[in-house]
């Protein structure tokens, strides 16, 4: 009778077309608010995600996310790379500095400072120049988004990206572009330039600590999450596995802003629309063809065969609706993944959206299922 | 407690010629001063090769008498046995599994499911019964080809005439090889030449030795395709005949 069944729903094309957009609209709304939710939450700890070789992010112990900045004496360096345990720690700087364009705008950047001997803590892809070229003169790489958007360079004939060799002021100091990269688009719009650690230093307000982060990487075999605690308990810094630290960063952003709130909302709109635009639809559907569903009851079908039936036809436009919506949500993340858009789309949360369409189906079906279940076969002479 | 294990063999029974034995069966639609006495102790039983019709006034417990005989409905009081079972007696998935596979059944409003074709309407009881769908594709076909509808096959209901559909839901009916075939008012909205040809086809393709059809109607002039004919009014059985005459001049 399966396919019976399935000749019923799609023969009713009206309300078939209606079931399946009312989950399409469902499915899109909760895989693409929750893919932009949990893209934005990524974006918190970008920079973590571009320098995966670091097990160990050391700070201040006052810190309580990423970009929480309280700078460190450069001393704390030695005390944490003598802890026992660690192969090797570098400086890393991370601030945020005002660049004076050449027509006379200014523009905020973040600035990222890598350690100046091994230049661990560099951007993950180079699109263009040399990593190795920070070590000339004044010498800064920059984001290429951000280098063909909010630092282009005005001229008589309208915007241009920044270029190789083109100069930057910043905080009064020069600063010449020698390559451009590619990095995972930040929290902040504002565009990422990279330098040494020294000139980060030299280019910043001076401070007495002016030492951010340390970034560490484990010995073989030690397990991250004991050695982060070994260097908190013998230095006093704080000090997180890159796991851990992801962790409080999204836990901070999901403690002390509405952005969880306001996405959380429009996905449960998309649920509750959803459900209510489908399970309606999909009632009236049953209750169309109760009569036939009575008929099937006095030639032989028992109510375990209707539940089948009913099960399959809620299913069948769940998975319909579900593909449709996801597919839509990820195509426009496909088509706007080069931009702006905060769009993170992992099994996890195609998984939880088709559990989310499945409940949907199962109260649809539910409520349908109880009318046909409590029909007299009956009825089926009472014309 | 209702038994699902006492359902006795299918098979024709050379010694047992009755497919239905009603006795004192009684039927109350609500209770208090808001019953209804559908059937007041009926006694009747329908022969095994015979077309029964059963007449009367709208009201008259008709439908429901057939219902019970059917299956699909339980009686208040008495007993119906139905090829020896006594349908009331059994769990209800027992009981729906031997309608499914003893009775065809042809309604008043058809009841064809317009999304499906002649073939796959008529596919349903097959289907029902276990039969895969390509198996009972094929037997749903060649039973409508008997019935003269080859060439309306794949025709949805809203493409056929009245006739055509009456015989898809006869088709339909018959297409599992019922013993027993409950026909409600097949030719209510026939017209008369129509209405002659669907009751030969239910007399000729219907009946049969271990097989028994019985029909409700109101239509006096497919009165004569009848083996007998039970007349009924205010719920019970005021004769039986098997002479059509004497009912015309009946008031």
């Amino acid at each position: 009778m399966n396919a019976i069944a399935l000749k019923m729903l799609m023969g009713d094309r009206a309300k078939y077309v209606s079931i399946i957009l009312g989950l399409t609209f469902a499915s899109l709304l909760i895989t693409q608010q929750t893919g932009i939710f949990l893209g934005i939450m990524a974006r918190t700890f970008s920079t973590m995600s571009d320098l995966e070789i670091a097990d160990i992010w050391v700070m201040d112990p006052m810190v309580q996310y990423l970009d929480d900045i309280y700078g460190m004496q450069d001393t704390q360096l030695y005390r944490v790379k003598g802890v026992d345990g660690v192969e090797w720690a570098v400086p890393f700087y991370k601030g945020q500095l005002r660049a004076r364009l050449k027509d006379g705008r200014f523009q905020s950047l973040v600035v990222m400072g890598i350690d100046d001997a091994t230049l661990i803590g560099g951007p993950p892809r180079m699109l263009e120049g040399d990593l190795a070229d920070l070590r000339r003169t004044d010498a800064i790489i920059v984001d290429s988004i951000g280098a063909s958007t909010r630092l282009t360079q005005r001229e008589a004939d309208g915007d241009r990206p920044l270029r190789i060799g083109d100069i930057l002021e910043i905080n009064d100091n020069r600063a010449t572009v020698v390559g451009f990269c590619l990095v995972t688009r930040p929290f902040s719009t504002m565009p990422i330039v990279y330098m040494t650690y020294s000139r980060a230093k030299q280019y910043a307000p001076q401070e007495r600590k002016m030492l951010p982060f340390i970034l560490v990487k484990a010995k073989d075999g030690v397990d991250h999450r004991e050695l982060a605690d070994r260097i908190h308990a013998i230095t006093g810094l704080g000090a997180y596995s890159t796991a851990d630290f992801k962790r409080l960063t999204v836990g901070y952003y999901l403690k002390n802003t509405a952005i969880p709130l306001n996405f959380g909302t429009s996905a449960t709109l998309g649920f509750l629309v959803g459900t209510a635009v489908a399970g309606q639809t999909f009632y009236n559907f049953t209750l169309d063809n109760l009569k036939y569903f009575a008929t099937f009851k006095a030639m032989g079908a028992t109510n375990g065969v209707l539940l089948r039936m009913i099960l399959l036809q809620a299913f069948f436009v769940g998975g319909t609706g579900f593909g449709l919506g996801a597919g839509i949500a990820s195509l426009i993340g496909f088509v706007l993944r080069k931009g702006e858009f905060a769009f993170w789309l992992p099994w996890q949360l195609l998984l939880a959206s088709a559990a989310a369409v499945s409940l949907i189906c199962l109260g649809v079906a539910a409520i349908s299922i109880r009318k046909v279940i409590r029909l007299e076969a009956g009825v089926v002479f009472k014309g | 407690m209702k038994q699902a294990s006492s359902l006795k063999d299918n098979a024709p029974d050379q010694a047992q010629t009755v497919a239905v034995s009603c006795r004192g069966i009684t039927k109350v639609y609500g209770s208090g001063d808001n019953a209804v006495h559908a059937l007041r102790g009926i006694d009747l039983d329908v022969q095994s090769g015979e077309l029964l019709m059963l007449v009367g006034p709208s009201g008259c417990g008709k439908t429901t008498l057939i219902s019970i005989m059917a299956g699909v409905l339980d009686q208040t009081a008495g007993q119906c046995l139905l090829f020896g079972n006594d349908l009331s007696q059994i769990a209800a998935n027992a009981k729906t599994a031997y309608r499914g596979k003893t009775v065809g059944f042809v309604f008043q409003s058809l009841n064809l499911v317009p999304m499906l074709t002649a073939a796959e309407n008529v596919a349903i009881p097959l289907l029902l019964t276990g039969v895969i769908w390509m198996d009972a594709l094929h037997h749903a076909e060649e039973m409508l080809s008997r019935m003269g509808l080859q060439d309306r096959l794949h025709f949805y209901p809203s493409e056929l005439s009245g006739g055509q559909l009456q015989r898809v839901a006869i088709a339909r009916a018959l297409v599992h090889s019922p013993r027993l075939i409950v026909c409600d008012e097949p030719t209510s909205a026939l017209d008369n030449v129509t209405g002659q040809e669907v009751l030969e086809v239910v007399r000729s393709l219907g009946v049969a030795k271990d097989r028994a059809v019985v029909v409700v109607t109101h239509d006096a002039r497919i009165y004569h395709f009848a083996d007998r004919i039970a007349v009924m009014n205010d719920g019970r059985i005021e004769r039986i005949t098997t002479s059509p005459q004497e009912l015309v001049t009946v008031p």
